[in-house]
């Protein structure tokens, strides 16, 4: 298999289970004297990079922290609303870190590596204890344990969970872990900065060139090691369930300069959102996977159905997720509850004025629960009102944000009438190509959390995110960073008027005066509208290989229409939202090419990666294990010049399988 | 581009940078659909500039559905504009009617000095939470997630304190610019939990501390702070900091 000598993943030896505390207690230490003149620059405040740079400074490194909003807080991680999964085994319903891991591969579509994931298992118990600690209110049961629920892809309940703002309690206690350090001297926060480009010297990563948004400034900082925790590129698609911040620009950046970018093309796709209204959309919504706990997804059997859903009788429904996986109904995974839904939409079955939604039903769980709760209060021969009403307080207690965020939105009340949701752009599985130890091919250069490409595989599990985020900034890089950083203790502060540091700042500078000198006549966001239309069309739910051949030539035009025919308002030394935009949207056209590209490489259909010319006659993903068990890590030759490299795969402790949740 | 048929005039805040001085100017905002959100609408408003060649409107927002406490404008008088509960990011143009005039500031306090137009710096906030907004736990110390029992009530206040999003507001409503909601919801969710109980007299007071270094004004007992909350983070968690704050004072 045509490989790279950079792509040594390096997974320790032993069997599974013993890698990771082998590994741990194996690896190399950094004494507590030296890690005070050590420099670590943490790009990125979400879930990955505030537990990364918390622990770090606790541990005694001297931190820095860089991120484009205002204050850590704001990360889009914040928004994460179902849970976090964690093997804890609370409810006794046979769960284990094996299951975990096991879940997770195959949710995967056994395009992950296996050390890795089972790693993630290993620690994800920890992450309760630790948030706990924190004191992160986690939802309680009377007795006043932890309360779980169930996700897609499992047949457990390991889901812990906060209603439905469960990412901003985990980023809140990460940001006050960070807090702290702040408070100690310890961490320096860079607010309203972005990472503008990394910097090598003597092929390591020593620092990376920012601008400071507020004055435009660029800067210059040295750090031994540099984390980038910068989240997912779902934003290519312009509309996503991201922030409209969120972008590629780091990692891109990164990439550029040395980085191998793992698997691009694989999108997770989440199956309930709130369906595109119009074409001022600036972004979508998110309905929590938590929702298909106590939601059943049906579409009207007859076509064309134009009737209200609480006016079509039950025998005229289509359950249709619970009618192709009986096993997993309405939990099955992303991807899968996803092409149902463009399945049915496409062949006429969608609902709503756009015909391009489903129905989220809540009606028969609001009478469950209100039947249990009657019970519990000794109502005897309660009346449907009354069961209903207790039903609804039960779902609202459950849901309430989310129920009044869609009310909000679009105007329904989804307690009276089943919600109408659409599959839209959430996630990115791809990203940079990392080894165990979470670096990237850059020495010295690591990627954490979304912004690495390295445990899901080709579909990520609902509440994995979060998980994922923590494990690596809580309790994987402060072990595996002392790898490379024992190795650095005789490095002494590079002075930034090194001229590594100088050529990549002048660089930088080329660009924004490229960019705002160009004065063209169309603004950023039309540009990005075009690209996320292309991407979405193409490169979306479903590809192949005619229109990833055009998506590839048209995106490329865009690319040069855009160098120049854009147009960028006011001045770079000041707060410019649209020079901001600007940088971004041009990294997102050139990463859109290699998305496009990766897709129409991977001759198969895996998870999130479906090729419409790989299926079973089911319409089930087709993988071929043969040709494609392999990562694709792309590396940087030049614009619009990728050269594929691969990591094999191998599966010693899971049977690879056709993934079935029929 | 043609989207709705509502036409609408803004009265916006136009400021360069913290040191300059500020004035409002007008803006048409035409063809606006009702199912828009108001930041939807500030886009086109800024498209439709750009391609005028004009500057377009500088304003904070990032997630765009009211957890990430980015948003921060104040509508007609009301920070978050005139419904109640929601954020700016939330509100929707089926709230407001044709032919409207919509006035637009940024947040306005000391503690909050303004960046350009709508934006504002609430580092501040920030600095609050460093002088104690946490539990000193470090990573990796912590035991079993359940062998801390929390009552389900308990659990329940504290995380509808720990729902704020900082996003200011409550600052922005105050006439005296008082961070008391914000401190105070903090202060509640930790005081609440066990875990946060041992370090809670030394949290209170140096938060408060810190709050008061900041400029942000005293607590009057107005209301305004609830009122306009998105989150509705209630009153009782500053009568709470207080009760905490007295007696750590006393002891």
């Amino acid at each position: 298999m045509a490989s790279s000598p950079k792509l040594n993943a390096k997974i320790p030896e032993g069997t599974i289970e013993n890698k990771w505390t082998k590994y741990r207690s194996t690896v190399h230490l950094v004494n507590p004297s030296n890690k005070r003149s050590l420099e670590v620059i943490v790009v990125g405040s979400g879930l990955a990079g505030a537990s990364a740079a918390a622990s770090l400074a606790e541990m005694g490194y001297k931190v820095k922290v860089l991120y484009f909003q205002d204050s850590p807080r704001r990360a889009h991680s914040i928004a994460a609303q179902g849970g976090v999964n964690a093997a804890k085994n609370y409810q006794n319903d046979g769960d284990s870190v094996y299951r975990l891991f096991y879940d997770t591969i195959k949710g995967g579509d056994y395009r992950a590596r296996e050390a890795n994931v089972h790693r993630l298992a290993e620690v994800s118990g920890a992450i309760i204890d630790q948030c706990v600690a924190q004191g992160v209110p986690f939802a309680r049961e009377y007795g006043g344990t932890l309360s779980n629920r169930s996700f897609g892809g499992t047949q457990v309940q390991r889901t812990f969970y906060a209603a439905g703002q469960t990412g901003q309690q985990l980023l809140l206690g990460a940001y006050s872990a960070l807090q702290r350090q702040v408070g100690m001297g310890a961490v320096q926060l860079l607010a309203r900065h972005e990472m503008m480009d990394v910097v090598n010297i003597d092929g390591k990563c020593r620092g990376i060139i920012a601008r400071d948004l507020v004055t435009g400034k660029l800067e210059r900082h040295f750090g031994h090691a540099v984390l980038l925790c910068t989240g997912g590129y779902g934003n290519v698609f312009y509309l996503s369930t991201n922030a409209m911040g969120s972008n590629v620009t780091a990692i891109w950046k990164a990439h550029k300069k040395g980085a191998f970018f793992g698997n691009p093309c694989y999108t997770q796709i989440h199956p309930t959102c709130i369906p595109v209204s119009g074409d001022h959309q600036s972004k979508l919504t998110l309905m929590s996977e938590s929702l298909r706990n106590d939601g059943r997804i049906w579409v009207p059997k007859k076509q064309n159905d134009t009737r209200k859903g609480t006016d079509i009788p039950e025998e005229e429904r289509d359950y249709y997720l619970e009618r192709r996986y009986p096993a997993f109904g309405n939990l099955v995974p992303r991807d899968v509850a996803s092409r149902a839904a463009k399945e049915r939409c496409d062949a006429g079955y969608g609902v709503g004025s756009s015909k391009m939604a489903v129905f989220l039903d809540f009606a028969a769980n609001t009478e469950r629960y209100g039947k249990i709760e009657a019970s519990k209060q000794n109502i005897h021969n309660p009346s449907k009102e009354q069961i209903i009403k207790l039903g609804k307080d039960v779902i609202k207690e459950k849901y309430g944000n989310l129920f009044d965020m869609y009310k909000q939105i679009t105007g329904e009340d989804p307690y009276e009438v089943p919600m109408r949701i659409y599959p839209a752009v959430h996630y990115t599985m791809g990203g940079l190509w990392v080894d165990y130890n979470l670096m990237t091919t850059i020495p010295g250069l690591y990627a954490l959390g979304e912004a690495n490409f390295s445990d899901h595989g080709a579909n990520r599990l609902g509440a994995s995110a979060l998980m994922q985020g923590l494990a690596d900034g809580y309790f994987v890089i402060p072990y595996t960073i002392g790898d490379y950083l024992a190795e650095e203790i005789r490095t002494k502060s590079i002075p930034t008027d090194n001229d590594a540091f100088a050529k990549a700042e002048a660089e930088v500078q080329d660009r924004i005066t490229k960019l705002m000198g160009i004065r063209g006549t169309k603004s950023v966001d039309h540009f990005h509208k075009r690209l996320g239309k292309i991407m979405w069309d193409k490169c979306g739910m479903g590809r192949n290989k005619e229109g990833l051949t055009s998506a590839i030539s048209e995106i490329q035009k865009i690319r040069e229409e855009f160098w120049k025919d854009v147009r960028v308002p006011g001045d770079a030394n000041e707060f410019n939202p649209e020079l901001e935009k600007a940088h971004r949207v041009a990294d997102f056209i050139e990463l859109g090419e290699l998305m496009c590209k990766d897709a129409l490489h991977r001759d198969e259909s895996c998870g999130g990666h479906f090729r419409d010319e790989y299926q079973t006659l089911e319409g089930e993903a087709m993988r071929d294990d043969e040709n494609f068990a392999y990562v694709a890590a792309w590396e940087f030759k030049g614009e619009g010049n990728f050269e594929l490299h691969k990591e094999e795969l191998k599966y010693e402790n899971i049977k690879i399988a056709a993934r079935s949740y029929k | 581009m043609s989207h709705g048929n509502m036409n609408l005039t803004l009265k916006v805040w136009k400021q360069k940078n913290k040191n300059e001085k500020g004035r409002f100017e007008t803006y048409m905002a035409k063809g606006i659909s009702p199912d828009m959100s108001f930041l939807e609408m500030f886009d086109v408003v800024n498209e439709q500039l750009i391609n005028e060649g004009k500057e377009p409107i500088a304003f904070d927002h990032d997630c765009r559905e009211g957890i990430c406490g980015m948003c921060s404008m104040y509508i007609n008088g009301r920070p978050h504009g005139p419904k109640e509960g929601i954020t700016t990011c939330q509100l929707h143009m089926r709230s407001f009617k044709d032919g409207d005039t919509i006035v637009v500031e940024p947040w306005r306090s000391a503690a909050f000095p303004v960046i350009k137009d709508l934006a504002v710096d609430r580092s501040s906030f920030d600095r609050i939470m460093a002088s104690g907004g946490f539990v000193s736990v470090n990573t990796g110390n912590a035991k079993d997630a359940n062998n801390i029992l929390i009552p389900k009530d308990d659990a329940d206040d504290a995380f509808n304190a720990a729902a704020c999003i900082g996003c200011g507001a409550c600052v922005a409503a105050c006439k005296n610019s008082s961070a008391m909601l914000f401190v105070s919801a903090k202060v509640s969710q930790l005081a609440l939990l066990p875990q946060g109980k041992i370090e809670a007299k030394a949290r209170v007071l140096n938060m408060v501390k810190q709050m008061d270094e900041e400029g942000f004004g005293n607590c009057t007992n107005t209301g305004a702070c609830e009122a306009e909350c998105p989150k509705g983070i209630s009153l009782e968690n500053i009568a709470r900091m207080n009760r905490e704050y007295l007696s750590a004072s006393l002891t």
